[in-house]
C-alpha cells in the first residue's frame, strides 16, 4: 500500500483500541460483577471488595447449573459428532463423485442455510409432541443435526474439491474402495477443516435457544442458556449470582474460540468471503 | 460389484445427511407452508382456512409493527457495524497496527458468546441503577438516566446497539480477510493515476470488498430479521409492543395463544422477507463486483 510510513497510524490504533474497549467494557463488568459480595447492591462498575468466589458455588449448586450445563454439553457434543459423520459422507460424495441429480439434491440441501429456524419449529414441536420425543435430549439433537448438516456438507465439500483428483485416482486404481479412499487418503489432511467444523457447530449447538425454549420444558433437561434465561426472570434480586452463571454459560465457548481461534476465524472468514 | 451397486454408491453417501435434514429441515418446512392455510389450535380437528391467515397478518397492526420493527433492527444490526467496520478494517490493515490481531479477535468475541449472555448482561448495564446510568449521573447528565430497555422511545434503539455490539467484530473481520485479497498491483496502479486515499478508496477498496459487504450485509440482516433471542429475554417484545418482532409473534401465537395456522403464516412472511433480502443483496453485490 502507499501510505507514507507512519501517517494516521496513531489514530488507526486509537480507532481500533477504543472499540476493542467498547467490546472489552460489558465484559469486563459481568466478571467483576460476578465476584462481588452478594449482600451489598452493587451500582456500575466497581472492583468487589473480594473475590467472592460462593456465586460461582450458589449459581452451580444451589441454582442447577450444573445440571444445565452437564444438557448442553451432552447436546453440543453429540450435534457436532452426528453432524461431522454425516457432513463427511456427504460433503465426499458431492466434492469428488458424479452422480444423477447431483446439483438438484445439492440446492436443496443448500435450502437449509436460508431457511430460518422459526419456519419449522411449529411443526416439529407439533411432530416431536406426537413422537413422544418431546422433552428428550433427541428433541434438540436431531434437529440440531438436520439443520447443521447443511452447513457442514457445503464445508466439507469444498474441502474435498480441493483435493486432486489424481490422487483419488491413483488410489481407486490401485484398487481401493470409495470408502477407503476416503479414510485412508482423505481424511488424513482434513482435519483443519474437521476441527473447524467441530468448534462451530458445538458453539452453534451451544448457544442455541428457541429450539430447547420449544422442546425442553423438564426443568432437569434444560440446556445453559435456557437456564439463564429462566434464573434471570426469576431470581433478578441475584444480581450477582446471575452474572456468575452467565459468565458459567460463556466461558467454555469463549475459551474454546480463545484456544482454536486462529484456525478457525480463519476457515469462518474464508469459507464466507468465497461463498 | 455390479454396475447398478456402483451407481448408488454416491446415494449411500449422502442417505445419512438426508435421514436428518429431510424429517428435520425439510418435511417441517413444507408442513409450515401447508399449516399456513388452516386454523388450528394444536389440538382439535384443524380447520382449512384458504388465505385467511394472510389476511388476518397482513391486516393487523401488531404484525404489521412487528416487521417495521425488525426493519429498525436491520439499520441497527446491519448497516451500523457496516459502517463503523468499513474504516476499522481499512485503516487497521493499512497501518499494520501492532497487536492488530488481538484487538480484532477481541472485538469478535461477543460473537461466541450466546446471545441469553448477551441479553442478561447488557440487560443489567442498561437497568436503571444500572453502570450505565451511574455513569451519566456521575457526569450530570442526571435527565438522561432511563430506564433503557422500559422505555417507549429507546427500548427498540438500544435492542439495535446491543446487537451492533455483537455484530461489529463480524464485519471487521470479514472485511479485514477480504482486503489481503486484493493484489497490491492494483494500489499500485491507483497511486500511479495519482489517486488520493478517497480515490483510491471508492477505485479499488470497494469495488475489491463488494463479496465480503455482500457477506457482512446478509449475515446481519438475517439476524436481524430473525431477532428474537434477545429480545426474549430482554423485553419480551415490551414496553407495551414496542419491541415485539415477527420471531416474538411466531412463538406468542404457537406456543402460548394455541393459534398455530396464524403462527405459520406469519413465519412464512417471515421466510419471504428473508428470502428476498438474501437475494437481493447479493445481486447487487454480484453487479459491483462484475
Amino acid at each position: 500500500m502507499t501510505a507514507a510510513p507512519g501517517t494516521g497510524k496513531g489514530l488507526s490504533v486509537a480507532t481500533l483500541l477504543v472499540f476493542a474497549a467498547i467490546t472489552a467494557l460489558p465484559i469486563l463488568g459481568i466478571v467483576l460483577l460476578s465476584l462481588h459480595s452478594p449482600d451489598v447492591p452493587v451500582s456500575g462498575f466497581a472492583w468487589p471488595d473480594r473475590l467472592h468466589f460462593g456465586n460461582y458455588a450458589r449459581a452451580f449448586e444451589t441454582a442447577h447449573f450444573a445440571s444445565y450445563l452437564a444438557s448442553s454439553l451432552i447436546v453440543s457434543s453429540a450435534v457436532a459428532a452426528g453432524t461431522v459423520v454425516v457432513s463427511t459422507l456427504a460433503g465426499y460424495a458431492f466434492g469428488t463423485m458424479r452422480f444423477a441429480g447431483r446439483n438438484v439434491l445439492f440446492y436443496l440441501l443448500l435450502a437449509g442455510l436460508v431457511i430460518p429456524f422459526e419456519a419449522v419449529i411449529v411443526p416439529l414441536y407439533v411432530e416431536m409432541r406426537a413422537a413422544g420425543l418431546a422433552n428428550t435430549y433427541f428433541s434438540v439433537i436431531l434437529p440440531l443435526i438436520g439443520v447443521n448438516a447443511a452447513f457442514g456438507t457445503f464445508w466439507m465439500r469444498a474441502y474435498f474439491r480441493t483435493v486432486p483428483r489424481e490422487l483419488i485416482e491413483a488410489a481407486s486404481l490401485d484398487g481401493a474402495g470409495s470408502l477407503r479412499i476416503l479414510w485412508k487418503v482423505l481424511l488424513p489432511g482434513a482435519r483443519p477443516a474437521l476441527l473447524t467444523l467441530v468448534v462451530l457447530v458445538f458453539m452453534w449447538s451451544w448457544n442455541e435457544f428457541l429450539l430447547p425454549l420449544v422442546m425442553l420444558s423438564r426443568e432437569d433437561l434444560r440446556t445453559a442458556p435456557l437456564g439463564l434465561a429462566f434464573f434471570a426472570g426469576r431470581y433478578t434480586t441475584d444480581v450477582v449470582g446471575m452474572a456468575a452463571a452467565a459468565v458459567m454459560v460463556a466461558l467454555p465457548i469463549v475459551v474454546l474460540f480463545v484456544a482454536t481461534h486462529r484456525r478457525f476465524v480463519h476457515g469462518m472468514w474464508a469459507g464466507a468471503v468465497k461463498q | 460389484m455390479s454396475a447398478n451397486g456402483r451407481r448408488a454408491i454416491p446415494y449411500l453417501y449422502l442417505l445419512p445427511a438426508f435421514l436428518f435434514f429431510a424429517p428435520f429441515v425439510l418435511v417441517p418446512f413444507a408442513h409450515t407452508l401447508g399449516l399456513s392455510f388452516y386454523d388450528w389450535d394444536g389440538l382439535t380437528q384443524a380447520a382449512f382456512a384458504g388465505l385467511d391467515n394472510y389476511r388476518e397478518a397482513l391486516g393487523s397492526p401488531l404484525v404489521r409493527s412487528a416487521f417495521g420493527h425488525a426493519l429498525v433492527l436491520i439499520f441497527f444490526f446491519g448497516v451500523i457495524p457496516v459502517f463503523v467496520a468499513l474504516p476499522l478494517a481499512v485503516s487497521s490493515a493499512r497501518a499494520n497496527v501492532p497487536g492488530g490481531n488481538a484487538l480484532r479477535t477481541l472485538i469478535f468475541l461477543p460473537q461466541a458468546i450466546s446471545t441469553v449472555v448477551v441479553g442478561v448482561s447488557w440487560g443489567w448495564i442498561l437497568a436503571l441503577d444500572g453502570p450505565l446510568n451511574a455513569g451519566l449521573r456521575a457526569i450530570g447528565l442526571e435527565f438522561a438516566a432511563i430506564d433503557w430497555l422500559g422505555d417507549f422511545t429507546w427500548a427498540l434503539p438500544s435492542l439495535g446497539m446491543i446487537g451492533a455490539w455483537t455484530l461489529l467484530g463480524l464485519c471487521v473481520a470479514l472485511f479485514f480477510a477480504g482486503l489481503q485479497q486484493i493484489p497490491a498491483s492494483l494500489y499500485d496502479a491507483a497511486a500511479v493515476d495519482g489517486a488520493g486515499r478517497w480515490r483510491e478508496f471508492l477505485a479499488v477498496t470497494l469495488p475489491g470488498l463488494a463479496g465480503p459487504i455482500a457477506v457482512a450485509l446478509t449475515v446481519t440482516v438475517v439476524s436481524a430479521l430473525r431477532a428474537f433471542d434477545l429480545v426474549f429475554v430482554t423485553t419480551r417484545g415490551g414496553p407495551g409492543t414496542e419491541t415485539v418482532v415477527p420471531g416474538i409473534l411466531i412463538y406468542r401465537r404457537a406456543f402460548e395463544d394455541g393459534q398455530l395456522g396464524s403462527a405459520a403464516a406469519i413465519a412464512m412472511l417471515l421466510c419471504v422477507v428473508v428470502f428476498a433480502a438474501t437475494w437481493l443483496i447479493n445481486r447487487v453485490a454480484d453487479r459491483r463486483s462484475a
